[in-house]
């Protein structure tokens, strides 16, 4: 079967999860239908050849994440109250706002892959943050493009090119940690 | 390939995400919008991987672990104003406004 139909029925799930998200008045079901999107979203990046991120955005974002959100929901025992919509100018502001940040991106999205398609390895400064990938590219050219999205080609770049900017991020989790703590303890 | 109908519904989760912060006032509500549109930016990232190498993919890893201290930081203040205000909606959380 190609990936084609898979990839539309996937992102109609995902786009209707979304829209169910942001107009549910209870924030249970707003969270429970995130994490349907979610889940879309994670069969949509095995699709595009991303299987680490995927099994990554399953344990951490529906796994992690929204559990923190539910619980925290749940904590409050929100969700008795009335709805917490806006009133109708500012449904009609961001109806507006919405549909003229859709066309922007939509014609972004539009003019982005033909000019890829001319740049594709001959981008301007290639040299510098592609040349690193000389592995990735190499299984790219070999057509071997069921393997790029794993693990090993991942990790390559992560603890090579990019090993300052993932040992700031364990530090940044450490602050992110001490400072819910902190938080949580003290009354504001 | 799929890059186009990829960007394409990365675009559609991030208005929907936009047009979220902007109807809600419940402010957990509002964070979970936050995180739908950094999952929109990162389909932009694994699609445009398939294009210009793996550094895309290494970028997704990168915005997780921040959109996971975001959460936990964020939801640490809620609670924080909610034992303040006994409410998390945004219509009770004027201080600013003088």
């Amino acid at each position: 079967m190609s990936a084609e139909p898979v990839f539309y029925i996937l992102a109609v799930l995902a786009v209707l999860s979304a829209l169910l998200c942001i107009v549910q008045r209870n924030p249970v079901a707003s969270a429970l239908w995130l994490v349907s999107t979610m889940f879309s979203l994670a069969a949509i990046y095995v699709l595009l050849n991303a299987q680490f991120i995927a099994v990554i955005q399953v344990l951490v974002y529906a796994g992690a994440v929204m559990v923190l959100f539910l619980f925290v929901i749940m904590l409050l025992n929100l969700g008795r109250e009335g709805s917490d919509l806006r009133g109708k100018p500012v449904r009609l502001v961001a109806l507006v706002v919405g549909l003229a940040l859709l066309g922007e991106l939509a014609l972004l999205a539009r003019l982005t892959p033909g000019s890829l398609a001319g740049m594709q390895g001959s981008l301007p400064g290639a040299g510098t943050p592609l040349g690193a990938f000389a592995a990735a590219q190499a299984v790219l050219a070999r057509g071997d493009s069921a393997s790029v999205g794993v693990v090993g080609t991942i990790a390559e770049p992560l603890f090579r090119t990019y090993l300052v900017p993932f040992e700031i991020t364990s530090i940044l989790l450490l602050a992110a940690a001490v400072g819910a703590v902190v938080l949580a303890k003290r009354k504001l | 390939m799929l890059l186009g109908p990829s960007l394409l519904l990365s675009a559609l989760l991030f208005t929907i995400g936009v047009i979220g912060v902007m109807l809600r006032r419940n402010a957990i509500v509002l964070f979970m919008c936050v995180e739908l549109m950094l999952n929109a930016v990162n389909l932009t990232f694994v699609a445009l991987a398939q294009v210009l190498g793996v550094g895309g993919q290494v970028i997704v890893f990168f915005v997780m672990t921040v959109a996971a201290a975001e959460a936990a930081v964020g939801l640490a203040i809620i609670l924080a104003i909610f034992r303040h205000t006994r409410s998390v909606d945004l219509k009770n959380i004027n201080l600013l406004q003088g």
